[in-house]
């Protein structure tokens, strides 16, 4: 309503001047001509107009409608002031419509409306929306997916190019831009932090204290829903924890974890990798680092992550490659570049079996794996992608596996908000062993047919699923096989959680449902609709089960008479 | 001395005192009323109404107010001064000449609610 109001306000104050140089010129022309005298049809002198006629005249003259001289013909008196009546009423129109005209090219003014509008649209959205703050690469492809499972989202930006850009984007959605600094939580408001729809808020900007301040604007705003918030520094994560954000998205802790866990099973990365990719897209390569010797060039914030998961790793002789030594190393460190030849021979590159270059800057990086490769073509190199821009360089370079991180953290936020449940069932995965997360992947690809599956969680309560939680309030006992394979539907359920908290992992069709519970999917797109029609039909669950019935409330009502 | 406000006090001044002048006299006789002064009246009023735009605050919200009764009033008494002088034809009867005048007679009252309105705000400026 303020922008509404401030536009109104705008408007006014800068129409002041104009107004009042129309309204004295009104006034003057029409005092004039109920002075001078006028003249009748004999040449007589006449009393002059009355204020009615007088005001009459100057308003059909004034707006160059001009009528003639109505009611009768004038005198010269009155032809000489109508003369100078009519210029300076010109004016008047002139200098009023100039200054409006002024007004709408503003920029002060513009932005007002753009906010407004953006305003409105927020206001209006009836369906439940996510907010996300920052749009560059991250922001973007989390938007893209988000808009390919058809849930709603709100934009802020701070770059105005990069909003207009959105605007020529193809969404299927309507999605509300603005450029604005998310930071503020006056400009979070406005883009519907307090919405009854909000389900969520993504801090996905470059600049990690934004981030941090979006996140403490969330808990204090709008506590109840989940923020999730990216960061590349360790203290800021650990501020960000501090007052409770609920996921915190490090793309180097999440790069060095996947790392990690590659070198111990890859068939558990592999499981995870195919449950966090986008439905429906290609499946993704296989990653098998081997053990033994590492090298890690460059010794930031990443290097960091990695040589620590490194160093957990079993049977792994690790090396450090920095130009400056640091002083909390732990690790053999050799001084000096990683795109040097005799450096990496001094780091022991030709015994070497894997090689992390992981500077801040992609230059040196496709160096470092260049010259690595060269030295020793057997390498296995991980590489460092900063820029999107220089995707097409990472993509000619045959290396083995890329930390891009805007995609870590896209893959990361989507998979937290479309299925909540799977980011429990992946801690789960990393417990298991590698053959159990090898066999799970076999039976996924046999469903979804060599495609990544579509993963999805279902709640069973009146809101998630009103027919199914309806059956089993009443004491109906219902496997979980009616909601997969049994009704023909090809789904694989892969954890439940019970409203005791109790988690089942991989539960079999024979497993009886409980209100309340919390269940996990993957499958083709299609079984989940189908899913979706037993949860919600009544009359399509009562088939499912075995035992149809009348479908209307009446003939239901007769059922239970009978 | 800041002169936007010597202007807004003068016209929100004028405005009360010319809605007084055409008001005051035998509520009956014409001649106590001339057309002039409520053709003055009404264009101060809405000078002091379009000075009033664009102010946010409270006290500002309620002189736009007062005003916009006001310009409503002596509208309303110059359409009836017309009507009953160019349509009618019955001209400046004493039943006539009493609607006219009292209906300046409500926009001198909220003509005088915004004079005090401008009061308070100067007394309250003061301390």
């Amino acid at each position: 309503m303020s922008q509404i109001n401030s536009i109104v306000f705008i408007i006014l104050r800068r129409m002041r001047a104009p107004l009042i140089v129309l309204i004295a010129i009104y006034a003057i022309a029409v005092c004039g001509l109920t002075l001078i005298a006028g003249v009748d049809a004999a040449g007589k002198p006449a009393p002059p107009l009355s204020f009615f006629h007088a005001f009459y005249f100057v308003s059909y003259t004034a707006t160059t409608i001009g009528f003639g001289e109505i009611p009768t013909a004038f005198s010269d008196a009155q032809r000489l002031w109508v003369t100078l009546a009519i210029y300076l009423t010109v004016i008047g129109w002139s200098y009023s419509i100039v200054t409006l005209l002024a007004l709408l090219q503003d920029k002060g003014f513009q932005s007002a409306l753009i906010t407004a509008r953006f305003a409105r649209r927020v206001r209006a959205l009836r369906e439940p929306f996510y907010l996300i703050c920052g749009c560059g690469e991250t922001g973007g492809l989390v938007c893209h997916a988000l808009d390919r499972l058809g849930q709603r989202f709100v934009v802020l930006e701070s770059r105005e190019q990069r909003v207009q850009e959105l605007d020529l984007e193809d969404f299927k959605t309507d999605t509300p831009a603005l450029a604005a600094d998310a930071a503020q939580p006056a400009n979070l408001l406005l883009a519907g932090l307090r919405h009854p729809q909000c389900r969520g808020v993504l801090a996905l900007t470059d600049d990690d204290s934004c981030n941090l301040n979006i996140a403490i604007a969330v808990r204090l705003l709008h506590p109840e829903i989940p923020v999730l918030a990216r960061t590349d520094r360790q203290q800021v994560a650990a501020n960000m924890a501090s007052f409770g954000a609920d996921h915190i998205i490090n793309p180097f802790e999440i790069f060095a974890d996947s790392l990690a866990l590659a070198l111990r099973a890859p068939a558990s990365l592999r499981l995870c990798e195919i449950l966090t990719g986008l439905a429906g897209s290609e499946l993704p390569e296989v990653h098998r680092p081997p053990l033994g010797a590492w090298i890690v060039c460059g010794y930031g914030r990443f290097g960091r992550a990695v040589a620590s998961r490194l160093q957990q790793a079993e049977g792994q002789a690790l090396t450090i490659l920095e130009t400056r030594v640091p002083d909390d190393a732990g690790h053999r460190v050799v001084t000096g570049n990683g795109n040097d030849a005799n450096c990496l021979r001094m780091a022991g590159v030709a015994e070497a079996v894997g090689i992390v270059a992981g500077t801040s800057s992609d230059s040196n990086n496709l160096a470092i794996a260049m010259t690595a490769r060269e030295l020793n073509p057997a390498l296995y190199v991980v590489m460092r992608q900063n820029q999107a821009a220089n995707a097409l360089l990472f993509e000619a370079f045959p290396d083995d596996y890329t930390l891009v991180p805007s995609q870590v953290v896209a893959q990361a936020c989507v998979a937290i908000l479309t299925a909540p449940l799977l980011e429990r069932f992946l801690q789960l995965v990393r417990q298991q062993s590698n053959d159990w997360a090898a066999t799970l992947a076999e039976r996924l690809l046999a469903l979804c047919g060599a495609r990544v599956p579509q993963v999805w969680s279902v709640r069973l309560d009146t809101a998630g699923a009103p027919a199914l939680e309806q059956a089993l309030r009443h004491g109906e006992a219902i496997g979980l096989g009616v909601l997969t394979g049994d009704g023909g539907i090809s789904s694989l359920p892969l954890l439940i959680e019970r409203a005791d908290r109790q988690l089942l992992l991989l539960p079999d069709g024979a497993t009886r449902l409980q209100a309340g519970d919390h269940l996990l999917f993957a499958g083709r797109r299609t079984a989940r609709s189908e899913q979706m029609l037993l949860l919600n039909n009544v009359n399509a669950l009562d088939q499912a089960l075995g035992k149809p019935q009348a479908g209307s409330w009446f003939g239901r009502w007769l059922a239970r008479r009978a | 001395m800041n002169l936007e406000k010597v202007v807004f006090g003068f016209f929100i001044l004028l405005a009360a005192t010319l809605n007084f002048g055409f008001f005051i006299g035998d509520l009956g006789r014409p001649e106590y009323h001339n057309v002039y002064e409520l053709f003055a009246a009404i264009v101060v009023n809405l000078v002091a109404t379009v000075l009033k735009f664009g102010d946010r605050t409270q006290i500002g919200a309620v002189h736009l107010a007062t005003s916009l009764v006001a310009d409503l009033q002596l509208v309303a008494a110059a359409v009836l001064w017309a009507v009953v002088v160019h349509v009618s034809g019955e001209g400046m009867t004493a039943v006539n000449t009493a609607s006219v005048v009292s209906l300046s007679g409500g926009a001198l009252f909220a003509n005088v609610v915004s004079v005090v309105l401008l009061i308070a705000e100067t007394v309250m400026l003061r301390r």
